[in-house]
């Protein structure tokens, strides 16, 4: 079976949309607890466009982002990329870690390992939004970090989608913390191998 | 003025003369850089996947090493690019992210990129005479068709001129 993403159907991008919708939902309570402070969120948009088109979608090619990666293993397999633009990733790391946000562009090992550990709730939280709706189990691996530019960070997921298609499937949700808005993008990318087993336990197959 | 022209991701131009041909932000993707000196001519491609036979969805000639280089030697002589006088110079093929111990199929894509370039391009019997490749960051390249000079820009790993 071929990864469905040039012809998906609009129900199927319906239950992706909710999934992602409580996917957020628990990423930014987890993320309220982890912070100690209200975090909202908007309604996550799920977006499907050509390789070209998302580089600009997202900022363009050449700007600097935080990228952390993945891999779940299961009853389904797959990899998750959160990206984080920079000015976001700083704020987030100087609210848990109580300092003043710093102009310095490099991150440190201890701001590394808050973002990885940001990776791993917003992760985690959107997950268990898909096993609670499909019944499904998956097990996140340890986080990967990498800060360069978002062209190449997008390329490991572009080319996993582009396996079988000339289009990637990313979602879009900002989570704000009063006047500030933190952008995110998350990819999930299930293996081809899993696509079967997530449309069966939609019902959709 | 110089013109730049932009190549995507999956994505091959051709140009001659005075033009610039620059991909941004290469990852585990990988740039060939083709040049004739003689006629100016420069041909860069951004691929993605090592090979076009193991795939079923390989319309895309850009997309792959195997293709992209014959596709782009097919418009480079069309342009009167000289066959004999064509180098390649590559850049790209990182590993962006990686696990402690895990040797993902997903993750050391970058590597067999290279590798398989590498390979076509000696099939071709096209000379590599420079290559920025492998580690673990992007790169954003720019192939200057009036000297045929390859540069290399990163973030924190400086710039190279190949």
């Amino acid at each position: 079976m071929s990864f469905p993403l040039d012809n998906l159907s609009s129900l199927y991008l319906d239950i992706l949309k909710e999934i992602g919708t409580i996917g957020a939902g628990n990423a930014a309570t987890s993320f309220s607890k982890l912070l100690n402070r209200r975090i909202d969120m908007n309604v996550p948009e799920v977006k499907i466009a050509e390789f070209r088109d998302v580089e600009e979608m997202m900022g363009g090619a050449e700007t600097p982002v935080v990228g952390i990666y993945l891999e779940f293993n299961g009853d389904i397999s797959g990899t998750v990329l959160v990206i984080l633009d920079c000015v976001s990733a700083k704020h987030i790391t100087s609210l848990l870690l109580g300092d003043a946000p710093v102009a310095q562009k490099e991150f440190s090992e201890i701001e590394i390992s808050a973002l990885e550990e940001i990776g791993n709730i917003l992760t985690a939280a959107y997950l268990g939004a898909i096993s609670s709706f499909t019944g499904l189990t998956m097990k996140p691996s340890v986080p990967s970090f990498a800060y360069d530019m978002l062209g190449a960070i997008l390329s490991v997921p572009m080319i996993q989608f582009g396996q079988s298609s000339d289009k990637a499937m990313f979602i879009e949700t900002d989570l704000i913390n009063g006047t500030e808005r933190f952008r995110s993008h998350f990819i999930v990318i299930p293996d081809i191998e899993s696509f079967p087993v997530i449309l069966k336990a939609l019902g959709v197959v | 003025m110089d013109k730049v022209i932009k190549v995507g991701m999956a994505d091959l131009k051709v140009t001659a003369g005075d033009g610039i041909l620059v991909t941004l932000g290469l990852g585990s993707c990988v740039g060939i850089a083709l040049y004739d000196r003689t006629t100016k001519t420069a041909g860069l491609a951004h691929i993605m996947l090592p090979s076009s036979k193991l795939i079923r969805n390989n319309q895309n000639k850009a997309k792959f090493a195997d293709t992209a280089v014959e596709y782009l030697l097919e418009l480079m002589l069309r342009m009167k690019a000289k066959r004999e006088f064509i180098t390649a110079k590559i850049a790209g093929g990182a590993q962006m992210f990686s696990f402690k111990g895990s040797a993902s199929d997903v993750l050391n894509i970058g590597e067999r990129n290279v590798q398989a370039t590498v390979e076509v391009l000696r099939h071709y019997n096209i000379p590599i005479v420079a290559q920025d490749t492998g580690g673990n960051y992007g790169r954003t390249i720019e192939l200057h068709a009036d000297s045929g000079v390859l540069v290399v820009k990163t973030i924190g790993h400086g710039v190279k001129i190949l």
